[in-house]
């Protein structure tokens, strides 16, 4: 710990400095506002999150190398600054949809949690050391957990908390221990040592393969992997719609980020292994998401079943293990992070008018808000992987990576699901656009920020799936640092 | 530089869609006129793209590329030759006639055209792509507005039954032909999507043979081969007049032409493999489509397996692999999709005025609406097979390429010709010549003047491609020329 | 004048075409505007007609006034029309009676717009086949005849009546005949489209006067789609011929024609009889002869067998009616066999004497049943229109009530019959002359025939007797007009016409003796 703390070294850490300081600013201005101005914090963090993006899109773009700073704890390289922007991305626009509801928009506390956690993703992407992501994680899930069971007065958002709570100890205990268990046998907690260790032989394959499982574990809970994906139903049935939205874009993009770093950068020799096991996982947690999605006449167990067949489908991605594999990982994240937003944005807005999250009670949306409406087809069909929206693009990428790995039983099963996928999707378009009911008349009124983040995700759906160079651009930079 | 012609009849609709999309859903009537006036521009340009083509330098032309992706070589690349020239003006054609008819869309006209504008834009993309990519892409998005057209503005019926189950159906195909599309990418070492490149690819014969199936049966679900042409019918019977147009009149080419483009086409050794079986389905298609046509009591249900025939026979003319039985599916595409628009158009004037297609509940319609009436025979005469209409223009050479494929399989399909015969003639004699019910007397009033010049438009392109086949044959035989060329002159 | 002396076949052709088009825009209701636009437009026709036929040379053996235009260049067929004799007694037998049965249907009153277009339409249908020398555009013609046709039947024709078909519905008897007709000759022509397919992908070309050479200069011992020549030409030629026979008719294939012709109105009638069956002879002898010399000569005992039996069994079922047009529909079956009957000759005596004084009647039987048969059917009209009843019992003893009208019946009867004078006898009797000659199997078809002439007599006699003769029905006294100018204007020139060809045969026969000596 010799080396002084240079200016690289700074930059590397510029979004999680920035955050922290809105975070003290959010406090502070909860400490002086008055009950009826705090909803503004919410322009405050949004707003803040905004400077702090564009902030480190100018300042803190990494090089063309990959540079360990802070002692090797961390990786200062476009993987983990791609999802960083991500992240700052979501939160800010999870902020403007959450502004307006009162009992969370006017707490600053929520605001508060939402940015540590946010720290805490920045981070766990960037870990390049054991300890470091343990560390991570834990900061990103525990304020987690406060946010899911908000809503005090609400039993379900209790519930909620507390499942989330239990389950993320557990799994976050197990991978602990699949962390001890690498660094006794291998003698570093540094990522990109192991990989020598492993290479040198130094683990027998199935203590490896044993330690590999318990880590396993801890990431697959945090994408709602099966088998560890059933606290996600219930989980964001409870929690407050914004955070379950935040929950399923930010923090399982977060997830993806490390299990792809960690597995490319650990396990490089033992690929086809941990392929298959991969893609095992991918195919069970694609097909059962989409199945019991079928069955839900709740819109946010629905998005919440699909958001686990979702992520079968990025892990699809993530078995090929190869370059166009994990470009389109990447790829996926971006897209699915917009339109899943979305798809929550409005769901939420609805409620806040309705106090219903059933399925049923969406009959004549558009007729009582045609905008609304046409914002939840889109979001919906981009889900479903409909042209000219993102969902398409992302879906071919991942099928065309595992088709070029040779893995074409994989993509086959992917494009069934996503078949699937489109019929409940559909179902749901259908209360929409077809069914009336006798409130045809009352509209759904959508409060200015809102409005706005909507606007921002709907165009973002579309610019995202015609204009696709850019971000796949992107996507391949960032995806290349893993080779 | 040349104006992007092509560029400008593949957006101007979805431009239009936004566009109504702005007006305030209670101006029905500039929504309407909107409405009009683009798809009067697209038809317009389609038209003059159709007779600009120059048949003496051939191949593609209007092309344009831009680079959409340049690391998978996606690129947005467009142009026409003699092969889908004609889907375009027919395109244009069903879109024009469609809004005529669907004039009194009164349930939320705004978002009914707006979609129905976004399908057009999905079926001239696929009809100018020359990469593969694109062609998916545009695929799609020609696929799913259908869902919420049929399920909004559909027959209360069946409709939501008929859109879910037309929708997973085509949805299927094209995620099936997609992962064919993507192995053909990566096997092809190119890295580029472009399909004029591809067709120089190379592919050894025993990827062709394994791959072929799935991409040729994945789009020609949507062409409606036997036994996957089951949706069609039902979707046809659910969707409202205009969307069933649509559906028929072009959607079902946009089957038969991807699997064309991209199994024919690209996979020629894999054609040449799997012909004789396929063959097979389409004459099954062909005859028990007509069989069942000819006992339905629902006038739209007649008229939808009439299709599922006459799509057989597309896919008859292609899988002979020759030139006549080519030029014949070509002209085939063209002539069905016209005349089945006029059927469909027909069929929604007489159950908006009767409330029902019961063929036994019908009569006497030629009283009140002479014009229809002819119109209608005219369509009847197309789909026999009667010489002097486009019908006979497409289908005798098709037969003939059969027959140099395989002669008892023309003689087979020729049984459909009877078929259809008696089918159309008792609805012809039965629902426009028998006795009107006394019910309906009284209130049947004759169609608006827009229905007529609708229905003038597509009946006179049936009788000028009938009487005047060089009006179209020369191009698509310059485009089958291609093809045949791709084939190794067979 | 270049102009109509280079392109005449054309617009003889299209002239009821384009007639039909401005009767399609003239208001509706002016029906009489509409009548009269109708026989003036068949009238010139029937002068560009008339022009052909003096300007035709008969001593050239070719064909002549060809015309060749760009059609459907995809499958190497064209716009391919030129007559020769045979074809130009049938176009003037055609561009005849057209205006002749418009004339006749001046008493229509219900849509006459359509009805006259259509009539019209179907002229061009008629005239297309006798005109074309390329075989798909032969087919063209061939079927879109059947569509006017078959409205004509459907629209037009008698109100009373009901049919049951299967699962005891009862459909109009009009509906079922016409549904009758056309899936009747459509199922027939089945087998010639396919026929005429693989003629084309054999020939690599439609054009007639090619594919006579080259489909018979066919290597006998070669194959086509796997089958010897021999074979498939066989079987192309029965494809043929039944197509041909049905619209002929020939029994067994001749069911259809009585219910159409019971159904029809009066002027569908007469161009059904007048030139409608006529085109299956055609077809015998413009395609079958030229295309299947040999398949024609090794199966003309069958055909001559099938016509022998049309002789007899029409003669024998007209014979039996008691509806006055069901009578004279089945004289139809009885006529035409004739003209097999001379076909078959020929086809099997091929280049003998024999064979082309066959021909010759056969061909002169053609045109004058064309004449015979329109003017029975009109006759039988002129008299339901008055009494609307075609029942034979209904009559009797008429004659004092119409002089004009029962004489014109019984010299229109005579000329059918085949009284020596009239034009009946000429063209039965060469054809009877011809058939005498050829072989051993033929003079025995030939005596079997004269049998059937002799119930020719007998029904047309019974007609003449139960119509005109006999006691007297008192109910038609006072009710029963005479016969009115129009009405004799209709018959005057088919009359005089049998009077000439019957006197002085040699005005026609001079036209098509040429042609059929070329046929071989």
């Amino acid at each position: 710990m010799s080396e002084s703390i240079d200016l690289t070294m700074t930059l590397a850490l510029l979004p999680e400095i920035l955050l922290l300081v809105l975070a003290g600013l959010v406090l502070t201005f909860d400490l002086i506002w008055s009950e009826d101005r705090k909803r503004s914090l919410g322009w405050l963090t949004a707003g803040g999150l905004a400077v702090t993006l564009v902030v480190s899109m100018i300042f803190a773009r990494p090089g063309e190398q990959a540079i360990f700073v802070w002692g090797g704890m961390l990786r200062y390289d476009w993987l983990g600054f791609t999802f960083q922007m991500l992240f700052l991305f979501g939160a800010a626009l999870t902020a403007l949809l959450a502004m307006d509801v009162k009992e969370l928009g006017s707490r600053g506390e929520f605001y508060i949690l939402m940015l540590v956690s946010t720290i805490g993703m920045s981070l766990m992407v960037s870990s390049a050391d054991l300890i470091m992501l343990y560390l991570a994680i834990e900061t990103t899930s525990i304020p987690m957990y406060v946010l899911a069971g908000f809503f005090k007065q609400d039993n379900k958002s209790t519930e909620a908390g507390f499942k989330y709570l239990l389950f993320g100890a557990m799994t976050s205990a197990i991978m602990l221990y699949g962390f001890s268990l690498l660094f006794g046998y291998a003698g570093t907690t540094d990522i990109y040592n192991l990989a020598f260790a492993i290479q040198a032989g130094a683990i027998e394959t199935i203590p490896l393969m044993g330690s590999l499982f318990l880590v396993l574990v801890g990431f697959s809970f945090k994408i709602s992997a099966v088998p560890f994906h059933f606290w996600a139903p219930d989980v964001y049935e409870g929690a407050p719609t914004p955070i379950a939205g935040f929950l399923s874009t930010a923090s399982k993009a977060a997830g993806f980020g490390v299990l792809i770093r960690f597995f490319m950068a650990a396990f490089p020799t033992i690929s086809t292994e941990w392929s298959n096991i991969i893609a095992i996982v991918a195919v069970a947690t694609m097909t059962l998401g989409n199945f019991l999605a079928i069955t839900q006449s709740n819109i946010k167990r629905m998005l919440a079943y699909s958001s686990i067949a979702h992520a079968g489908y990025i892990l699809v991605g993530v078995a090929t293990a190869t370059p166009l594999g994990m470009t389109s990982v990447v790829f996926y994240l971006i897209i699915y992070l917009v339109t899943n937003l979305a798809a929550f944005g409005i769901v939420f807005t609805f409620w806040r008018t309705e106090r219903s999250d059933e399925i049923k009670s969406y009959d004549g949306f558009s007729r009582r808000a045609p905008g609304l409406g046409l914002a939840m087809m889109v979001a919906f069909l981009s889900l479903a992987g409909m042209p000219p929206f993102g969902g398409f693009i992302a879906k071919v990428l991942v099928f065309a990576a595992a088709v070029n790995a040779d893995m074409v039983w994989l993509a086959v099963i992917g494009v069934l699901n996503s078949i699937i996928g489109l019929y409940y999707y559909l179902i749901v378009l259908k209360h929409v656009y077809l069914y009336r009911t006798d409130a045809d008349e009352k509209p759904v009124p959508v409060a200015v920020p809102a409005r706005i983040a909507l606007i921002i995700l709907t165009f973002g759906i579309v610019l995202l799936g015609v204009a696709f160079a850019p971000w796949f651009h992107w996507s391949t930079t960032a995806a290349s640092i893993l080779f | 530089m040349q104006f992007p012609i092509i560029s400008v009849i593949v957006f101007i609709p979805i431009l239009a869609g936004l566009l109504i999309l702005l007006i305030p859903s209670d101006r029905k009537t500039e929504i309407r006129v909107t409405a009009l006036a683009a798809a009067a521009f697209a038809l317009g340009l389609s038209a003059w793209l159709y007779f600009s083509y120059d048949l003496g330098v051939g191949g593609y032309q209007f092309v344009e590329q831009y680079t959409w992706l340049k690391e998978l070589g996606i690129s947005y690349h467009v142009g026409v030759d003699g092969m889908n020239v004609p889907l375009v003006l027919l395109t244009g054609v069903v879109m024009f006639t469609g809004v005529l008819i669907s004039w009194g869309v009164d349930d939320r006209p705004r978002e009914f055209f707006a979609f129905l504008f976004i399908l057009a834009t999905g079926v001239f993309g696929v009809f100018v792509a020359l990469d593969m990519f694109m062609l998916f892409f545009f695929y799609e998005i020609a696929v799913f507005p259908m869902y919420l057209l049929i399920v909004i503005w559909g027959w209360k019926v069946s409709r939501e039954y008929a859109a879910m189950k037309l929708t997973l159906y085509l949805f299927i195909g094209s995620v099936i032909a997609l992962v064919g599309a993507l192995a053909m990418y990566f096997a092809s070492n190119l890295g580029t999507f472009d399909m004029i490149a591809l067709e120089g690819a190379g592919f050894s014969a025993g990827f062709q043979k394994f791959w072929f199936p799935f991409v040729f049966m994945g789009f020609a679900i949507l062409g409606g081969i036997w036994p996957f042409h089951n949706w069609s019918p039902d979707g046809h019977v659910a969707a409202p007049t205009a969307v069933s147009m649509f559906h028929a009149g072009v959607l079902m080419k946009l089957g038969a032409f991807a699997a064309l483009r991209v199994g024919i086409m690209l996979l020629p050794e894999g054609a040449k493999f799997w012909m004789p079986f396929i063959i097979l389905l389409t004459i099954v298609n062909v005859v028990y489509g007509a069989y069942i046509a000819m006992v339905q009591t629902d006038m739209k249900y007649v008229i939808g397996f009439s299709s599922v025939s006459h799509m057989g026979l597309v896919a008859m003319g292609f899988a002979t692999l020759n030139r006549e039985g080519m030029i014949g599916a070509g002209v085939q595409m063209f002539s069905h999709g016209v005349m089945t628009a006029l059927f469909f158009a027909v069929v929604g004037m007489i159950y908006d005025r009767a409330h029902t297609r019961q063929i036994p509940e019908l009569g006497g319609f030629s009283k009140k609406m002479p014009f229809v009436t002819i119109a209608f025979i005219i369509g009847g005469l197309v789909s026999m097979g009667m010489p002097g209409f486009s019908g006979f223009v497409a289908e005798f050479p098709i037969f003939m390429g059969v027959w140099k494929f395989q002669p008892w399989i023309a003689i087979l399909a020729s049984i459909s010709i009877v078929i259809t015969a008696s089918y159309i003639i008792r609805i012809i004699s039965k629902v426009f010549f028998g006795k009107m019910p006394e019910a309906y007397a009284d209130h049947i009033h004759d169609v608006t003047v827009l229905d007529k010049v609708a229905l003038a438009l597509l009946a006179g392109i049936l009788v000028i491609v009938g009487v005047y086949p060089s009006i179209m044959v020369p191009l698509v035989e310059s485009g089958v020329d291609n093809i045949l060329r791709l084939l190794g002159g067979a | 004048m270049e102009f109509i002396e280079s392109n005449l076949l054309s617009l003889i052709l299209f002239s009821p075409l384009a007639v039909a088009l401005v009767i399609a825009l003239l208001p509706a209701k002016e029906k009489t505007l509409i009548r009269w636009v109708a026989l003036i437009g068949s009238l010139i026709t029937l002068t560009l007609s008339l022009y052909l036929w003096f300007s035709f040379n008969p001593n050239w053996q070719v064909f002549q006034f060809e015309e060749v235009r760009v059609w459907y260049d995809a499958i190497h067929s064209s716009y391919h029309v030129g007559v020769d004799g045979i074809s130009l007694a049938m176009v003037l037998l055609t561009t005849l009676l057209t205006p002749l049965v418009l004339l006749a249907s001046f008493k229509i009153d219900d849509r006459v717009k359509a009805y006259m277009a259509l009539f019209l339409i179907l002229e061009t249908g008629m005239l297309g086949v006798f005109l074309s020398l390329d075989l798909l555009l032969f087919f063209v013609f061939w079927e879109i005849g059947l569509v006017p046709m078959f409205f004509l039947i459907n629209q037009w024709g008698s109100e009373k009546g009901e049919r049951e078909l299967w699962g005891g519905i009862k459909v109009p008897a009009r509906a079922y005949a016409s549904f009758k007709f056309m899936i009747y000759t459509m199922a027939g022509s089945l087998g010639l489209l396919l026929a005429i397919q693989l003629i084309g992908i054999v020939g690599a070309t439609f054009d007639l006067p090619l594919l006579f050479e080259r489909w018979t200069s066919l290597d006998p011992h070669s194959t086509i789609i796997g089958l010897p020549v021999g074979t498939v030409k066989t079987i192309a030629f029965w494809a043929f011929a039944i197509a041909f026979a049905l619209k002929v008719p020939v029994w067994p294939f001749h069911t259809w024609l009585p219910d159409a012709h019971t159904e029809a109105p009066t002027a569908g009638s007469m161009i059904l009889a007048g030139v409608l069956l006529k085109l299956g002879a055609y077809g015998f002898l413009r395609l079958v002869l030229p295309l299947y010399p040999e398949q024609a000569r090794q199966y003309s005992g069958v055909l001559a067998f099938l016509a022998v039996l049309s002789i007899i069994f029409g003669a024998l079922s007209s014979f039996g009616q008691t509806d006055f047009k069901r009578l004279v529909a089945y004289s139809s079956v009885n006529h035409m066999g004739f003209v097999v009957l001379g076909i078959a000759a020929a086809a099997f005596a091929q280049g003998t004497e024999s064979a082309t004084i066959a021909m010759n009647g056969a061909v002169l039987q053609m045109f004058n049943h064309g004449l015979s048969a329109a003017g029975m059917f009109f006759l039988v009209g002129v008299i339901y229109e008055r009494t609307h009843t075609r029942d034979l019992n209904q009559f009797g003893g008429l004659f004092p009530l119409v002089p004009v009208y029962g004489g014109i019946l019984i010299f229109t009867s005579m000329a059918s019959l085949g009284l020596p004078g009239l034009n009946g006898f000429v063209s039965e009797f060469l054809v009877v002359r011809g058939t005498w000659g050829v072989g051993w199997a033929f003079p025995t078809f030939t005596a079997l025939a004269m049998i059937g002439l002799f119930f020719t007599g007998a029904y047309i006699l019974k007609g003449i007797k139960m119509v005109l003769h006999g006691p007297l029905n008192e109910k038609w006294v006072g009710h029963l007009s005479e016969i009115n100018t129009r009405e004799i204007i209709v018959m005057a020139p088919l009359m005089v016409l049998m009077l000439v060809t019957g006197v002085w045969p040699a005005w026609i026969l001079v036209v098509i003796n040429k042609a059929v000596t070329a046929l071989f």
